[in-house]
Order: structure tokens, then sequence, then C-alpha cells
């Protein structure tokens, strides 16, 4: 039987909204104090949905160990403390949480193989929170 | 169509083993869930059902009959035990997050008239939930 198992994870990086392809009046109109050139920073929170059959024999769709592994391989120790601007994946793109959503997923489609990735749930603050299922309708 | 989602607590105990795995194998693919002595989390179970706004009482359904069947089905059964003993599901099945969803909803789907069992959600911890919305 199919389940969604979703698990949560933290970190915390800093970042600067700012787009080469706009004058600095432009982005100062579109991103207001998130273009402030020194940058600042969130506790992410990422939330993780794979799914799968349960294996009868380890009650499991997704060994909770595989998963941590990769996410912390992955995302958490490429980008926990971290500033999001200097990382290569950022050089050509705003790191926007809805871009940090897109890339999470694109990652751990490439390297997660254990389960199939449903989803990636971005909550950059407590009000505000991006999904990404792979250009797929979310589920929820 | 209208979905509503009610919410419940519980905590228990488990642990994970399959008698067809020798204790290396048990230790290694399930870590410190394996001790045979148990552990405990508290569980939140949130149960959503749809359905149509019934144009008389303006419910999907009637919440308190709800209440009483995730009382009766899930808390009575699960709350305060320990899930591999107790809980006959779990005699053959390891208790795991997921299996424990599905167990739910088998509970759960039977007893419901009104409204349709939608998914059930079982967070073991804040940082750990499953979904099943009944797919084979």
């Amino acid at each position: 039987m199919k389940v969604y198992l979703t698990r949560r994870y933290r970190f915390s990086a800093s970042h600067r909204l700012h787009s080469d392809a706009m004058s600095d009046t432009e982005n100062a109109a579109t991103y207001g104090k998130c273009n402030n050139p020194h940058g600042h920073g969130h506790n992410y929170t990422v939330e993780i949905t794979v799914s799968g059959s349960v294996d009868e024999k380890t009650g499991m769709a997704c060994n909770l160990v595989d998963l941590d592994d990769a996410v912390h391989r992955q995302i958490l120790d490429r980008f926990d403390l971290q500033n999001l601007n200097k990382a290569a994946e950022f050089a050509a793109q705003v790191p926007t949480t809805e871009n940090l959503c897109r890339l999470i997923y694109d990652i751990l489609q490439r390297t997660f193989h254990h389960a199939h990735l449903e989803m990636v749930r971005i909550e950059e603050t407590m009000l505000n929170s991006f999904a990404y299922a792979g250009g797929e309708e979310a589920l929820r | 169509m209208v979905y509503l989602t009610r919410k419940a607590e519980f905590s228990a105990s488990h642990y994970y083993n399959n008698p067809e795995f020798t204790p290396e194998e048990n230790r290694r693919i399930f870590g410190k869930c394996n001790n045979p002595h148990g552990h405990g989390h508290n569980y939140t179970l949130e149960v959503t059902v749809k359905g149509n706004v019934d144009p008389r009482s303006g419910f999907v359904v009637d919440l308190k009959q709800l209440k009483e069947i995730l009382t009766r089905e899930v808390l009575d059964a699960m709350d305060h035990r320990f899930l591999n003993k107790e809980v006959p599901e779990f005699f053959s099945r390891i208790p795991t997050t997921e299996n424990l969803a599905i167990a739910i909803w088998q509970r759960l789907a039977p007893k419901l008239k009104a409204a349709q069992l939608h998914r059930v959600r079982v967070y073991e911890t804040p940082d750990l939930f499953v979904d099943f919305y009944g797919e084979a």
C-alpha cells in the first residue's frame, strides 16, 4: 500500500535577493528590504516528502537512516550556516525560496533513490512557505 | 466538496523486529528501534474526511460522532498501550508509522457513514509524519 512519508529538517543561511537583470532601482523596488547589499538570514525548515509501498518485511516505505543520510550530505552540509549567494548553484539565479525549493528537489531527485521523491516544502519563516513537486500538482 | 480535519493525540510504545531476520539483521535494519523493551512516542493523529455539506445541518459530518468513532476505534485501543503486544494488527506487522497510518485507516473507513475518509496522517514526532490516502 502506498504511503507518503514526510520528514522535517532545519538549517540557517543568509541571502540577498538581487537580480543582475534589473537596474538598482528596479531591484530595490522588487525586493525591498531583501535587497540590502549586506544580506540577511533565515532559519529554514525543509520538509521532504517521499512515497512508496510499505515493505512487508520492514514495515517501511523508506528507511529513515537512508533519507537522513542523503539530506544531511546533499542539503544540510551544503547550505547550513552558509551565504546562499556564494553557493555555485546560485551564481546565475536569485536565491529566493522558490528557487531554493526547486534546487533542493533537483539535487535529491538526482541523488536519492531509496524512495520516490514527491515534494519539497520550505518554510522560510513561520509566515512564508513554498512547495515544489517537480512541476506536478502538489498533494494536499 | 468540503474537507474536515479532526486531531487526536495518543501515547504508546513500540519496537521494530522481524522474527524472520537474524538478530544482527534486525539491529542493522532497525537500529535503536530494535530494543525489545520498547520505547514510546506522543503521536498526533489527523483524520481528514470529505463530503458535501448537508443543507439542513450545515455539516459535512457530525463532529461529535467523528470524535466518538476516533475514541472508540483508535484511542481506546492504542493510547497508553504497547503496540506490539496489545494491538492485534501489530502481532504480525511491524508497528512503524507507515503501518500505523494504514491500520488506523482500516479501523476508521468502515465506521464512517456520512462522510468519506480522505486522509489519515500520523505524526510520530513533530518532524516525522506519514500520510495514507487508502491507495493500493
